[in-house]
């Protein structure tokens, strides 16, 4: 079996002393970070960027991959103990978990959301495994066409087709490929919208971009209404451990939550919000408490939790086998592989094996680590979530700051990382997603010039785009999820008229 | 777009026109009509397929297209509920970023220029005591500089107090 062998190879490449040691750092941190209220894993992974950069790639994507998990796993302890979500994956989680831990069963809550995200990121993870080669394979066989026409697919699948309001996340996706216009076009080396300024030239960073929306825009839109909502952390009292029902509530849960979460994360639909939510609903009609729900059901945590690190895992497949990041966590990743003139897709598979592997290795090992580490160290991340406001919010600007000022000491970045947070305030205010900007910047250059490849060897002739089977079945798939929130708003309309 | 546009008018949603809306309908039309500039600057190189000046009107006419969306949305008063926000709590964040950003273009250094957006930023969050705040600023921001700067050796602007350390 090709898998294992790879798979073994890599986890040589992940135990080596200092790998385990950058991930076990990596974890330690995500958490850390993931912990603070309002941090969603996204800017956990872009605040966490500049201390990889002294790194060699491999070290800094094994770091990587632990700040992924750790970020994800300290959002759900914020979730639980204040219900505040970082993210809207983990709504369902501060819905029971939260009232869970007002019930005094905080404890048992934070383990099964510990014990599930384990349970259902180690089944993804081999389904990672085993998945990647085989679209690795199929990958190889794309054109420039199919890749320009799946970009297309994720573009509305992240704007358009999942959101509140299609033409709000298409607005956004609109500003993040305008963003990715500026700079020097790389075909021909024309500057574009760079309005003279030497430090537009080469383009907008994804970093000073994402940590000026998700920090920046955060830190400004809770203080703006500070005044509305006051937070309150839940203490974790009583036992740790979860008993017999517990245990037997929540197992069942798990593998579900994996089996909603995986598949859908591994499309290029973009979010963890759909399984979370099916997930959420499943459980709650096939328990067998369903009064529970909404009071504090434990099966409403499990499910969820495990839903949610399943499709962060899931998302690693489009990211790793095509280049294509469908989150905004997964565009921060790409921007991690960037900052090495890494492109993640099948020719890295087969250049830098070690790489892909020891990453996928890697993920295991931070599994394990985070479920050995997290409940005895819950006291201390009920500590960090005890930081006063005006401190934590001052610190988090003054760390976002400082990843700018390390990577690019100058005037016009700094002021553009306020620019964003300002666009990032205002987003937030008018109800308009952030996530699509990021995919935008990141993914519209590349769409473009795939389409420019695709074009140049057509001599010009755009009937390529629907003379491969892949990019024309593709391109239709993009046009159905483009139109069907349109319909079905319509339709919905139209019901309501009839009552 | 200042800050200001943002916090005046907070209605709730209803049926009625809603002016920020307006507002983000007429930037998304100017962006357009800036890409369309821009791109009308360039000059067209390529042999086959596509050049340069492709790519930004095929985002233009999206930003076209958006901008009639948003202003629709904004004319049948679709927006989304807003609370009242606090315009000070804005105004100091910014403030606080203008401040660094002088900061270190001034050479001012590291430690000075964050430790003043620490500052203005638990201000912002309701925090009087000013002179604490910027004490605590100082030892973080210095712990920061030392571990990244001569930990990690990432390079991060040394001014006054940086050369002391």
């Amino acid at each position: 079996m090709e898998t294992f062998a790879a798979l073994a190879h890599g986890m040589a490449v992940a135990v080596q002393p200092m790998n385990l040691l950058y991930a076990l750092i990596g974890v330690f941190l995500g958490t850390a970070v993931g912990v603070l209220p309002g941090i969603g894993p996204a800017l956990t992974v872009a605040l966490l960027l500049p201390v990889t950069y002294k790194l060699d790639p491999g070290g800094s994507l094994i770091m990587f991959a632990g700040i992924y998990y750790g970020g994800m796993y300290g959002g759900s302890t914020t979730a639980i103990l204040i219900n505040t979500p970082g993210e809207s994956a983990s709504m369902a989680t501060a819905l029971e978990g939260n009232k869970m831990a007002k019930a005094g069963r905080g404890g048992p809550a934070l383990a099964t959301s510990a014990i599930g995200s384990f349970v259902a990121g180690t089944l993804a993870t081999i389904g990672l495994a085993f998945l990647a080669p085989w679209l690795v394979d199929f990958a190889v066989r794309f054109g420039p066409e199919d890749y320009f026409a799946l970009m297309c697919v994720a573009f509305v699948t992240v704007s358009a087709t999942f959101g509140d309001s299609p033409i709000r996340g298409l607005t956004s996706l609109f500003i993040g490929l305008t963003l990715g216009l500026i700079g020097i076009d790389k075909l021909t080396g024309q500057a574009r919208l760079a309005f003279g300024i030497p430090e537009l030239l080469d383009g907008v960073e994804v970093t000073t971009l994402a940590v000026g929306l998700f920090a920046v825009g955060e830190a400004l839109y809770v203080a703006s209404r500070r005044h509305h909502a006051e937070e309150k952390i839940e203490p974790v009292r009583g036992s740790l451990w979860m008993t017999r029902q517990d245990w037997k509530r929540s197992w069942k849960p798990w593998l579900r939550g994996t089996m909603f979460g995986f598949p859908i994360g591994a499309l290029p639909a973009g979010g963890a919000e759909i399984p979370t939510f099916l997930s959420y609903s499943t459980e709650k009609r096939l328990s067998k408490h369903p009064e529970e729900f909404g009071k504090g059901a434990i099966e409403g945590v499990a499910g969820p939790e495990a839903a949610n690190n399943a499709s962060a895992a899931g998302t690693l497949v489009p990211l790793l086998t095509l280049g294509l990041p469908t989150s905004a966590t997964a565009a921060m990743m790409l921007a991690g592989f960037q900052q090495y003139g890494l492109n993640p897709g099948p020719l890295l598979f087969a250049e830098r094996p070690d790489l892909v592997w020891g990453l996928i290795a890697s993920l295991f090992i931070a599994n394990v680590m985070l479920l050995v580490l997290n409940l005895p160290l819950v006291g201390l991340w009920v500590k960090l979530l005890a930081i006063p406001q005006p401190w934590l919010y001052a610190g988090i600007l003054v760390f976002a700051t400082m990843g700018t000022i390390a990577a690019k000491p100058s005037v016009v970045e700094l002021s553009m990382l306020a620019g964003f947070g300002v666009m990032g305030f205002l987003m937030r205010r008018f109800d308009f997603p952030i996530a699509p900007v990021v995919v935008g910047l990141i993914l519209g250059p590349i769409a473009e010039s795939q389409l420019r490849r695709a074009l140049a060897i057509s001599l010009g002739d755009p009937i390529v785009l629907l003379q491969s089977p892949m990019s024309a079945t593709l391109l239709g798939i993009a046009l159905i999820a483009l139109l069907a929130p349109f319909v079905l708003k319509g339709m919905n309309r139209f019901k309501a008229s009839e009552d | 777009m200042t800050p200001e546009d943002a916090s005046g008018d907070a209605q709730p949603a209803s049926r009625h026109i809603d002016r920020a809306g307006l507002v983000i309908a007429a930037i998304l039309a100017a962006l357009a009509g800036v890409l369309v500039w821009d791109a009308s600057r360039l000059p067209s190189t390529s042999m086959y397929g596509m050049g340069p000046e492709a790519m930004p009107i095929v985002v233009a006419v999206g930003l076209g297209l958006l901008a009639i969306g948003n202003l629709i949305d904004a004319l049948r008063g679709n927006l989304p509920p807003r609370e009242s926000a606090d315009p000070k709590a804005v105004l100091l964040i910014l403030g606080g970023l203008a401040l660094l950003i002088a900061i270190i273009g001034l050479g001012g250094g590291f430690i000075l220029a964050t430790s003043v957006l620490f500052v203005t930023t638990s201000a912002a969050f309701g925090r009087r005591a000013v002179v604490t705040d910027f004490a605590i600023a100082i030892v973080i921001t210095t712990l920061i500089y030392l571990a990244f700067d001569r930990l990690l050796t990432l390079s991060l602007p040394a001014g006054p107090l940086e050369r002391l350390l």
